[in-house]
């Protein structure tokens, strides 16, 4: 789909690119495809679940053995796509709703997750709006490679810390902005590999560490972690160490 | 319709030991079995008994089943290998190391035994037996199993644990590479003067292994005096052996023991079981994976063909239960690729070595056996390939899942 055919979003929000919405929009029938366009994501999925579950589980001090331990928690995943977090956290306790401005992409994430025995609220629209809607109505957010898609980041990080509730997580993950990944995501995995769909990032939007944790304060949520999320051929997708392609990380109210 | 976290179908050693394994960790199987599972444990349905490794009884201690096992098993504390009665041996001894047995030997009937009992505890598991799947389909979304009662089960993931001939793999178009050795497992139990002391040994003859692994004695009958018997002989000449009566036919099983046992006498009706080697081309399929038998089959001449199915057991249950501590579909391709390279590598392994074993103890003539004592000798003499055999006897080869560790997940 080009951007001119695009729809326009539900909401016009400072934080919402239409360009972005209407790529993302594109490829939502291929949402669950693990072996489509979202394949990547698949692959990445365990490991940003794993720091997920296990910085929840210490920020919330449940039980690490437990199956589903966040029951009484309430989460919201911001821009879900087809829900492929939303899911999984749904399966670990937290009741879940799930944002996206892409109204397609909301279709099929609903349409997923009634097959799947799931009840997940998605809805579309921006970030400011719901948090006009439900300011303080979730225990922890999650907004993993969202970041580097927003038209205005201060705006967007402002309703992220409107949406927390007392005492809540938040939890991101972005491409950092180095020579190593525009090699890897720009040049590898868009145009080479074509593992992720090519137009997806543009690269002088991605954020350094530094850069997100100094927006982050300015919106009055403080950095609590972050550490590396890469790729090692031995053991695929894994989180620690090197920060250099991809980074995830936790925060706070400050 | 039943919901669960998986369908189970065949309540097999292997199947059921899995549906144990993951209601231990809080995941719930559906287990359906063809066979009037009761009927299982009766006297004469399977008179086979199974070396258990040492890193399987500690999975099976992890997941509560030792107890009821552990006073009908007999440690292996040394294993034999000789080719024929040649006096040059191969002996794998525990005792050198102190590190505790190498396995332990249990009939059939005592380990089913067990898990039946403890299936009909266990609060995340459902038996469906005697009872037949009319339709399973397995579809994006989910799995579906049919059965002819009526009854409909749901669950992300069916796991075959259906034997080797496992109708399930076939229906899923799942290749296997598979021979059929020229030669037939004759199995039995025998009485003998004196005891075992613990020692499994391993006779290699032309026809094949000729295996006596120790069991507990049972009733009033002095210490080390029972023992299993597998013994490999040519397909055209199983009928003639099986057709002797009793006693002539313990008159041929003590002539191949060289009466290092003494007197020898017949307590069980022999059966037969011809040998194969079957290796599925692949574990796993849309929302299936194949365990135990329905995946794999070797040469009983190790003792590891249960043992393998049990490290299958061990592997997928920590795959599924990381997995389900993610939330992720439990049928995710992710999952269960995870699961096939954890294992299939380690069973071709073992499926080789078995084989080529198997095949060097059967080339007949002088050269060979010479070759083959000096092979013994070397293994013998040479500390690394030794404890490598060693490990490989007590399953301890790979990268070991929790549970044979004796964790659990
Ligand atoms: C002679 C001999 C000696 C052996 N000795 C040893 C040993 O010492 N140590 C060792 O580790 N291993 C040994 N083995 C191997 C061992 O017995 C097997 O590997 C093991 O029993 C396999 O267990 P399983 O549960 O995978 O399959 P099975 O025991 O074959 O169980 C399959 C189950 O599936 C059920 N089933 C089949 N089809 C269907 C269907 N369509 N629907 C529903 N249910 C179905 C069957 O009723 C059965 O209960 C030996 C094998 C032989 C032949």
């Amino acid at each position: 789909m080009k951007a001119s055919e695009a729809p326009a979003p539900a909401m016009t929000d400072a934080s919402i690119d239409p360009r972005e919405v209407a790529l993302f929009g594109g490829i939502a029938a291929e949402w669950w495809d693990p072996k489509g366009s979202s394949r990547l994501l698949h692959a990445i999925n365990p490991a940003r679940l794993a720091y997920i579950r296990g910085q929840a589980l210490d920020h919330f001090g449940r039980d690490e053995r437990a199956r589903a331990p966040f029951g009484g928690l309430r989460a919201l995943d911001v821009g879900c796509g087809g829900g492929l977090l939303c899911e999984p956290l749904a399966r670990m306790g937290f009741a879940v709703t799930g944002l996206d401005a892409a109204p397609e992409n909301v279709a099929v994430a609903t349409r997923h997750a009634a097959d799947m025995g799931l009840a997940i609220d998605y809805r579309a629209g921006s970030a400011e709006a719901l948090a006009e809607a439900m300011p303080g109505g979730f225990h922890l957010i999650t907004c993993l490679e969202v970041v580097e898609h927003v038209a205005d980041l201060g705006a967007f990080l402002g309703a992220l810390e409107r949406l927390l509730a007392p005492g809540g997580l938040l939890v991101f993950s972005t491409p950092n902005r180095t020579p190593q990944s525009y090699a890897v995501l720009i040049v590898g995995a868009e145009r080479v590999l074509k593992t992720i769909p090519e137009g997806a990032h543009d690269w002088n939007k991605f954020l350094t560490p530094d850069e997100l944790t100094a927006a982050l304060r300015t919106a009055g949520l403080s950095v609590r972690h972050v550490t590396g999320l890469g790729y090692a051929l031995s053991r695929g997708f894994a989180i620690g160490g090197d920060t250099s392609i991809n980074y995830i990380g936790a925060a706070t109210r400050a | 319709m039943k919901h669960s976290d998986v369908i189970i179908i065949g309540g097999g050693l292997v199947g059921m030991t899995l549906a144990l394994a993951l209601d231990r960790h809080g995941l719930s199987s559906a287990v359906v079995d063809a066979a009037d599972l009761p009927a299982t444990i009766a006297p004469g349905f399977d008179g086979r008994a199974s070396a258990i490794a040492s890193a399987s009884a500690r999975m099976l201690r992890a997941i509560g089943l030792w107890e009821a096992i552990e006073p009908h098993g007999c440690a292996i504390d040394e294993i034999r290998v000789t080719d024929g009665l040649s006096p040059l041996h191969l002996h794998f001894d525990s005792r050198d190391a102190d590190t505790g047995p190498l396995g332990y030997m249990f009939e059939n009937r005592v380990l089913r035994t067990a898990l039946l009992a403890a299936a009909a505890q266990a609060a995340n598991l459902s038996v469906h037996a005697p009872a037949r799947t009319t339709a399973v389909e397995r579809g994006a979304t989910g799995a579906r199993v049919t059965l002819d009662d009526g009854t409909v089960l749901a669950a992300p993931l069916v796991v075959a644990a259906d034997g080797r001939r496992s109708p399930l793999r076939e229906a899923a178009g799942i290749r296997v590479g598979q021979w059929r050795y020229p030669h037939t497992a004759i199995v039995t139990m025998i009485e003998h003067e004196r005891s075992h002391g613990g020692v499994a040994f391993e006779l290699f003859y032309p026809s094949g292994p000729f295996a006596i692994l120790p069991m507990k004695a049972t009733g009033d009958a002095a210490p080390g005096t029972r023992s299993a018997i597998v013994w490999s002989v040519g397909s055209d000449d199983a009928p003639a052996y099986l057709g002797l009566p009793p006693r002539a036919l313990a008159a041929e099983i003590a002539k191949r023991m060289g009466g290092f046992l003494g007197e020898v006498t017949l307590i069980a009706p022999a059966t037969s079981y011809p040998l194969g080697f079957h290796h599925a081309e692949s574990y796993v399929g849309e929302r299936l994976v194949l365990v135990g038998d329905a995946a794999h089959g070797i040469h009983p001449i190790a003792g590891q063909g249960l043992n393998m199915g049990l490290r299958d057991v061990a592997s997928l249950a920590e795959v599924l239960v990381d997995g389900a501590r993610l939330g992720l579909d439990l049928g995710d391709p992710q999952l269960l690729a995870r699961y096939q390279t954890w294992r299939r590598l380690d069973n071709g392994l073992v499926a080789s070595v078995t084989d080529a074993l198997n095949r060097l103890f059967a080339i007949p003539g002088r050269p060979a056996a010479a070759a083959r004592r000096l092979g013994l000798a070397a293994v013998e003499r040479i500390p690394p390939l030794k404890r490598f055999f060693m490990a490989e006897a007590r399953g301890e080869t790979g990268d070991l899942p929790k549970l044979l560790q004796g964790l659990t997940v």
